[in-house]
């Protein structure tokens, strides 16, 4: 598929001399994990869709050092986000969107206190606020009556109180939204937060997102919905731990707003 | 007699309260080796967060059964409360139900406390009922075993001690008034009280000679207030401190988004002389402002010490509930790491640092730490920091802070992450992400197919 998608870089805004309307963050997950990538490119294509004046910071993007910071490193975290508010600041960045719930958190959260401020925007809450203006319009088509369950991202749910967004695009697909028993503030995790997605777990007697799709298998879903390329890869794999990949999916929702769109 | 009963009263609430308010100044004195850290700041907020919290219990009924039944018991704990001032003013002065001067109304706060009483009665029932014959994960974890489990249990059967003392002391009291008995009968003719529950009782009592009745009304109600003084006394040995402390506990609380941890502002300092291009390398390190002399504190926690008053607080304040740890994810699955245990762990710890200090005027070092000693690094690596546990506590407590300082003493000081982990942490310094990827191709995304 030689698809078209226009992904500008800030270095090349600044040579032009404009500013973009947001800068989106990609991260590490989405610029080199095969399966995020397909989200990153996904949500371009509706940035590309909505006439969203975005630029990415390419190759002057670097880890924003959450797993540092989780895991306990603050000397590698504050040395990556003092390289990270280097850049951004001399960029003068305002407002920030990114599809990842770990860098949306350390953004919006961690880096004001080292002098970063940003208006940070998890691509969930930015999508809607671009069906609100009208700069993008939501059909069911595709997934329209399709048993759907979102997995709330830790940080981007019980972290930092976002639980609609999400919930309100899926709506907007007009899918037949199915709550798990644990989900919203008492959503479990997926297992990959605080630097779990980069060590083998302690021992025990399950891993943590085999336990959690079982959970999600419970409702019954088509899709099981995510918001976080972590999350994604830990109910991907637990979906196939379960040998069920073949009914049932894991999409981001940017993916599934893309999908349904034909892009 | 009378004098002496005075006397003996007034003895015996000194006493109670004497060591109670010595108790509470060692655990004052304890929270206080802890590092400090200001949380003073938006006090509008955090006075809603425990009048929403603490007082008005909204966590607990988030759990519905375990949760009203604890509201109802809290209710008639705090209301019964008010009998006590009663109690106590008529223990002091020899007096016979002081306030029953207010007629009409004292008698529905007597009908009432009875009725809550009872009420008090079947919900410590039920509680025991949870702990001890239903099974129910939390209360049978491995934590939970010898003096947590025991402890748990004396609470209970002292709070139905107390209650069934409460209501047989009322019985006695209203035969006697009954009895038209001197001292008890009100010279009005009218009766002391209402007793809606206690007068059930009355066909036990029945054929009882008025001393009798006098021995028992007084057995039960000099148990009762002594029982009182105990049980104030047992808090400081208990889980149960939440009763008072479940309250400075969450208005001292994060009220910051619980994903948002706080920035070290030593590690700030260096990394912003690091990242200077004035700065002199051949300088003489500069003093650092605000240390004990020639010591530079540490990054991270391995003690108690170097957790902040706050997290200490916690650990006082920590019921043992353990709807923490039912709902981590690590503990879910089987691992060793309870957040329950490490508050647990983090009071026994204090505790026994405070025995220390109590024995030789100050701490001694005891060649043992919190870490390893208490908490072991299999536990610290477990958690997925994902805020559960913050989450679910019904009085905000903080377990996932304490194991965030563990791991930041254990990557900065000892360099002792897993070794995976620290492949994954030498990728994000050398290429800035945590697999091993150049920097350069960061971009190659968007012209791949």
């Amino acid at each position: 598929m030689a698809e078209n998608i226009k992904v500008p870089t800030m270095a090349e805004y600044m040579a032009e001399g404009k500013k973009p309307e947001v800068l989106f963050w990609v991260g590490c997950s989405g610029s080199f994990d095969d399966r995020a990538k397909k989200i990153t490119k996904a949500f371009v294509r509706l940035l590309n869709r909505a006439n969203v004046d975005f630029a990415v910071l390419g190759t002057e993007e670097s880890c924003t050092g959450d797993p540092a910071k989780r895991a306990g490193n603050e000397f590698l975290y504050q040395m990556q986000a003092a390289g990270n508010i280097e850049v951004l600041n001399g960029y003068e960045i305002k407002k920030i969107v990114t599809t990842c719930p770990h860098c949306f958190n350390i953004m919006k959260n961690e880096y004001p206190g080292l002098g970063g401020n940003y208006e940070v925007m998890h691509h969930t809450t930015f999508l809607k606020s671009l069906l609100e203006e009208g700069r993008l319009t939501v059909e069911g088509g595709k997934f329209k009556g399709k048993r759907i369950t979102f997995h709330d991202p830790c940080y981007l749910g019980r972290g930092n109180g976002i639980y609609e967004a999400p919930r309100d695009l899926l709506r907007k697909l007009e899918v037949e939204l199915v709550e798990m028993k644990r989900c919203k503030k008492d959503a479990m995790c997926c297992g990959a937060g605080g630097a779990q997605m980069f060590k083998e777990p302690e021992p025990g007697k399950e891993d943590v997102n085999v336990a959690r799709t079982e959970q999600a298998i419970e409702v019954k879903p088509e899709v099981i919905a995510a918001g976080c390329p972590f999350c994604n890869t830990m109910m991907t794999d637990g979906v196939k731990a379960k040998n069920r990949e073949d009914n049932i999916a894991v999409m981001d929702i940017a993916e599934m707003i893309a999908t349904a769109e034909d892009l | 007699m009378q004098i002496l009963a005075q006397i003996v009263f007034i003895l015996a609430l000194a006493i109670g309260i004497g060591i109670f308010v010595r108790n509470i100044r060692r655990m004052i004195r304890n929270i206080k080796l802890g590092r400090e850290i200001d949380r003073t700041d938006n006090p509008g907020a955090r006075w809603r967060k425990m009048a929403k919290i603490a007082l008005g219990q909204y966590k607990m009924v988030r759990r519905p059964v375990s949760g009203i039944v604890h509201v109802i018991v809290y209710i008639g704990f705090i209301i019964i409360n008010i009998e006590v001032l009663e109690i106590i003013i008529d223990g002091i002065f020899g007096t016979h139900r002081i306030f029953a001067f207010a007629g009409e109304p004292y008698r529905y706060l007597i009908g009432a406390f009875e009725i809550l009483a009872l009420l008090v009665l079947l919900g410590v029932i039920i509680f025991w009922i949870r702990r001890n014959v239903m099974n129910i994960y939390r209360f049978r974890a491995r934590e939970i075993t010898s003096w947590p489990k025991n402890d748990a249990n004396y609470i209970l059967y002292f709070e139905m001690v107390l209650m069934t003392l409460f209501l047989v002391m009322n019985a006695a009291d209203y035969q006697l008034q009954l009895n038209l008995a001197p001292h008890y009968a009100m010279t009005s003719g009218e009766i002391a009280g209402a007793f809606p529950v206690s007068s059930f009782l009355l066909p036990l009592l029945d054929g009882f000679s008025n001393s009798t009745l006098i021995i028992i009304e007084r057995t039960a109600w000099w148990l009762h207030i002594l029982g009182i003084l105990f049980f104030l006394n047992y808090l400081y040995y208990s889980k149960h401190l939440h009763i008072l402390l479940a309250f400075p506990n969450v208005y001292y609380s994060k009220i910051r988004p619980k994903a948002e941890f706080d920035n070290i502002d030593a590690v700030t300092k260096e990394v912003q002389l690091m990242m200077d291009p004035d700065t002199d390398p051949f300088a003489a390190p500069a003093e650092p402002e605000g240390e004990a002399e020639g010591e530079p504190a540490k990054f991270g926690a391995s003690d108690i010490f170097d957790l902040n008053t706050v997290q200490l607080l916690n650990s006082y304040t920590c019921t043992e509930c353990g709807r923490c740890t039912d709902q981590c994810p690590a503990n879910n699955t089987g691992k060793l790491l309870s957040p329950r245990k490490i508050m647990m762990d983090t009071r026994d710890r204090l505790e026994e640092v405070g025995e220390n200090i109590n024995k030789n005027g100050k701490f001694v070092d005891d060649g043992k730490q919190l870490l390893d000693d208490y908490i072991q690094r299999e536990e610290i690596w477990a958690c997925t920091t994902c805020q559960m546990c913050v989450e679910a506590c019904p009085v905000g407590i903080d377990p996932m802070s304490i194991i965030v300082e563990m791991r930041r003493y254990l990557m900065m000081e000892q360099s002792a992450g897993p070794a995976d982990l620290n492949n994954a942490l030498s990728n994000i310094e050398n290429n800035g992400a945590p697999w091993p990827y150049n920097q350069m191709d960061r971009l190659n995304w968007a012209t791949e197919n």
